[in-house]
């Protein structure tokens, strides 16, 4: 197998389990710090034990993310060493500051936090986690700065054949970062609040099958109390509510959010990588209509046989340009421009291998932006839609009976991650060939193929070593993740907060740890 | 200025290293103490809960390290992590095991699961120090590089004596070092064997790191850096008189002052190559060949004068709040 293939599959595989776990973390943040902050402020019971069951579900996740980022910060190196060199001067800045200025707080303040529920005064208690989440939202925009950068690169000139950075502070404004910034912060949104809503969800379900809540004649709901399990009060029906109608609110702003920022990145992609979003629209020749359903082969992953089933004129001009009538320009077009400006065939040299001379493909996979685009949006307008359906029906205070609809809320929660998941796809497989695209508006000359970008002496027996043992250890992780994920959701409450199982003695030592491995 | 800035991002990035190698030096340490010295569960949670707040804030520094070089050697990261290939895929397999080891331990209170979970941590923690180590010596003794910088010959090039040596250097070095750091951070049975440990076997424990350093010095060294390895030795002796006198905040100080200036001597004498080429002196790569360009060197300087101090305050301020000693009777029941 070709080296280039192997490192392209092991940085996808790596990457996207990353991807994961971190828009969770990124979501559930906020999240958390608004519960802990209105405990802190009411002092109300039911705050306090959503601040905890969340807490762990957080750390649980947490932790993930922190193992599959260790990988990511090393991997540039390892697979992609011509990478590397290539755009150091000026790749390598944001990724340090990242560690810099956002894991160190990230990773410290967590430490606080977890391990600081009786050392530290509340509202100092308080900071350490919204330090750390707020860490999470840098970090998140550090790292897109650089993947942005590799989409549109600015701020930097061309030196003996390679970018050298000139100007710090457009890389750090451009324009691709700030709305992929926001985009993915919006996207991260709609994944904790979908998970909040399907477990709050299902927690309820699970107090009226137990027969524990009740409706009145109205279907207003009438909690009770389970006196035989300690965390099955009535307190705990108003948590799952809560925890219920926050996440419905925080995905439908999320959903809200990314529909507005994806439109703008949108129009931004026609101009800077016309040929990826051409492709995502399956827009083979130039015109204004929008596909709604392309059929033929997309499969074949090139324009050759692609019919457009369904077509809204215009729409598509719309979508790039904010008018109805400027044709949009399509493949057919695009791929005899991009020849001409970026040659048809690659260099030759040590770097390319026996890839030297090879011809260079332009389109990027149409199967994959095309579908890569559609899940992205579809996935996420089904759980916007199923969110705000989710607060009509629990208006009166609690969920349906109904088995079928809690299966629904809790499988839901896998939506958003599918939609941020193929959104990442078809942002990086559509950038192909390229690694760095050519920026067609700014600075000219800085691009890099793909096929340039792996490390010349790297073999493919080291390639597939590292790209099955990483596999092969995601895959049990991943089993242990859902594992401890489903053991602690079905716990509820009582398995996170010990003292309503037995209340802490009061003369507790002061150095007995709240929390401990 | 031009030529100032690439030698002051050596001398960071040795710092962070240095940083890197006292922090997670206890950290890497006492997950394996957890197989070596600890006798029951409870000793186990016990050395577990004295890095509990702080070993992912101290993995940063390794992370950190990555990222500063990337960002002021793009050559240097590129060259060391491609052809070490093999070996750091295993260094981030072990810090992967170990990062969910230490989460996962306790999330189930049931004795196999810890068992399984505790073992992991133990056998992580020792292989990522070894890797740590072997990659460190490679990089001050070279690695057959052609004049692209990329390895010649097949995967297991750095298969060498030297790669052993540092690899057991880190480990002989994380054991003394957490044993100190044990006595100093627990009660009852845990710091009794630790502080043994520090006093007796401790000393036999840093001989690997001794015979790293004085065989670079011999190569390499300057008046200045044998300097630094006398005042490392002093600092080493009185570590180990203090330990076996029970005093044992001074046994950590000293055998952490010897980490720093012998990390500082080791890259003192490799300056200024930060990955020599074994196969011709012209292809090696040298703080001035492999380093990025003064704009991007004095933006990250900027960055570094304001981050690194900051750093170092709050996880000093972490370290003050989590100050006291935990013993057997301070830990909760599992939930
Ligand atoms: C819950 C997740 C989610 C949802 C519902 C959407 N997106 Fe998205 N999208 C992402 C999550 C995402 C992402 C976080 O996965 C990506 C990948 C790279 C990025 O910046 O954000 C992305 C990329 C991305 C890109 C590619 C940017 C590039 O290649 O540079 C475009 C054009 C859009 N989105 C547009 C939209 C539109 C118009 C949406 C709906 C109306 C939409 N997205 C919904
Ligand atoms: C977390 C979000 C991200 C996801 C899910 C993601 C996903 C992917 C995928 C699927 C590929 C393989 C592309 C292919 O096979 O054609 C890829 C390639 C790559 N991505 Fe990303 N990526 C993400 C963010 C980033 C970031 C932030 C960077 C840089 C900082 C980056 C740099 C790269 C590089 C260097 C490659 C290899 C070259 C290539 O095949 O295109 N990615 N990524
Ligand atoms: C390919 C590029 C990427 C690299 C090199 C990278 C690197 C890392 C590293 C090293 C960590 C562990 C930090 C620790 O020990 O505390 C981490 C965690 C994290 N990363 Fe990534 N990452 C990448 C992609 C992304 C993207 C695209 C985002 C967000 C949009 C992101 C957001 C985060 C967050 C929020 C964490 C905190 C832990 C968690 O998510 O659970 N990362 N990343």
């Amino acid at each position: 197998m070709d080296v280039v293939a192997i490192a392209r599959w092991q940085f996808g595989i790596t990457t996207v389990y990353h991807f994961l776990l971190v828009p969770l973390t990124i979501g559930l943040g906020p999240a958390l710090v608004f519960m802990q902050w209105r405990w802190v402020r009411t002092g109300d019971d039911r705050w306090y034990r959503m601040t905890r069951f969340w807490g762990k579900v957080y750390l649980v996740n947490f932790i993930m993310g922190v193992a599959t980022g260790i990988v990511q910060e090393f991997q540039f190196g390892l697979a992609w060493s011509e990478y590397s060199r290539f755009v150091g001067d000026v790749f390598g800045a944001p990724l340090a500051m990242e560690a810099l200025l956002a894991f160190f707080v990230e990773s410290t303040f967590l430490g606080l936090w977890i391990f600081g529920w009786q050392r530290l005064p509340k509202r100092l208690h308080l900071l350490t986690l919204a330090m750390a989440a707020g860490a999470s939202v840098l970090s998140a925009y550090f790292i897109i700065v650089a993947n942005s950068w590799m989409q549109h690169p600015v701020g930097v000139a061309l030196v003996h054949g390679r970018p050298r950075m000139t100007d710090v502070w457009a890389v750090l404004t451009n324009n691709t970062a700030l709305v992929a910034f926001s985009h993915t912060i919006a996207g991260s949104a709609g994944v904790a609040g979908g998970f909040l809503l399907g477990i709050g969800w299902y927690q309820l379900w699970k107090r009226r099958s137990l027969g524990i809540d009740e409706l009145d004649a109205d279907g207003r709901v009438v909690p009770g109390e389970d006196p035989a399990q300690p965390g099955r009060d009535r307190l705990d029906h108003r948590v799952w509510i809560n925890t219920l109608r926050v996440g419905a609110v925080v995905a439908i702003l999320g959903f809200g959010a990314v529909a507005v920022t994806g439109d703008a990145q949108g129009k931004l992609l026609f101009q800077q990588q016309p040929l990826k979003m051409a492709s995502a629209e399956a827009a083979c020749e130039t015109g204004t209509s929008f596909s709604v359903l392309a059929v033929g082969d997309v499969s074949s992953a090139s324009c050759a046989n692609v019919t457009n089933l369904i077509e809204i004129p215009f729409v598509l001009s719309f979508l790039a340009n904010g008018d109805f009538s400027t044709p949009v320009k399509g493949v057919n077009e695009l791929i005899p421009q991009y020849q001409r400006a970026y040659g048809s065939t690659l260099p030759t040299g040590s770097i390319y291998g026996s890839r030297s001379g090879a011809t260079i493909d332009y389109q990027p996979d149409m199967t994959v932006t095309y579908w890569g685009f559609r899940i992205m949006i579809g996935f996420g307008g089904i759980a916007a839609f199923a969110a705000a359906v989710a607060l009509w029906l629990t208006r009166k205070g609690t969920v349906p009976r109904s088995k079928r609809l809690m299966q629904l809320a809790v499988f839901g929660i896998l939506a958003p991650f599918g939609a941020n998941a193929a959104g990442w796809i078809f942002t990086e497989m559509g950038r192909q060939p390229f690694v760095v695209a050519p920026n067609p508006t700014g600075v000219d000359g800085v691009s890099l193929f793909t096929a340039a970008a792996v490390s010349p002496g790297v073999t493919a027996g080291e390639l597939i070593t590292s790209l099955a043992t990483f596999a092969a250890l995601y895959g049990v992780l991943l089993v242990v993740e859902v594992f401890l994920l489903v053991r602690v959701i079905r716990g509820g409450v009582a398995a996170v907060v010990p003292e309503l199982d037995a209340p802490p003695p009061t003369d507790r030592e002061d150095d007995v740890l709240a929390f401990a491995y | 200025m031009d030529s100032v800035l690439p030698v002051v991002w050596f001398v960071v990035i040795a710092v962070l290293w240095t940083g890197y190698l006292f922090l997670e030096g206890f950290d890497l340490g006492v997950g394996m103490h957890m197989l070596v010295s600890a006798r029951s569960e409870q000793d186990r949670r016990v050395m577990l809960n004295t890095i509990g707040p702080v070993w992912d804030g101290n993995e940063v520094w390794l992370l950190t390290a990555g990222g500063a070089t990337f960002a002021a050697f793009p050559s240097w990261y590129a060259s060391l992590l491609s052809t070490l290939y093999l070996p750091i895929v295993l260094l981030l397999v072990a810090l992967i095991v170990r990062a969910v080891a230490i989460e996962f331990a306790g999330k189930v209170d049931d004795r196999r699961w810890r068992r399984v979970w505790d073992t992991a941590m133990g056998l992580g923690s020792f292989v990522a120090a070894f890797c740590v180590g072997a990659a460190l010596s490679l990089t001050t003794t070279g690695l057959p590089l052609d004049a692209n910088g990329d390895r010649v010959g097949g995967p297991f090039v750095w298969a060498t004596w030297q790669a052993v040596l540092g690899g057991l250097a880190v480990v002989g070095f994380s054991l003394a070092h957490a044993s100190t750091y044990l006595a100093l951070k627990t009660d009852g049975p845990v710091r009794v064997r630790a502080g043994r440990f520090s006093a007796r076997i401790a000393p036999i424990a840093l001989l690997p790191i001794v015979g790293w350093v004085v065989e670079l010095q011999l190569r390499r060294g300057t008046a200045v850096t044998w300097l630094l390895v006398a005042v490392a030795a002093a600092a080493a002796a009185g570590g180990w008189v203090a330990a076996t006198r029970r005093h044992e905040g001074r046994a950590f100080l000293g055998y952490g002052v010897f980490l720093v200036l012998g990390v500082a001597a080791l890259f003192g004498a490799a300056f200024p190559l930060v990955l020599p080429s074994t196969l011709s002196a012209a292809w090696s790569l040298t703080v001035w060949n492999a380093s990025s360009s003064a704009y991007t060197l004095g933006v990250m300087s900027v960055v570094a004068a304001f981050g690194v101090p900051l750093v170092l305050l709050y996880q000093g301020w972490s370290y003050w709040v989590f100050r006291r000693r935990i013993s057997p009777a301070a830990i909760p029941a599992a939930h």
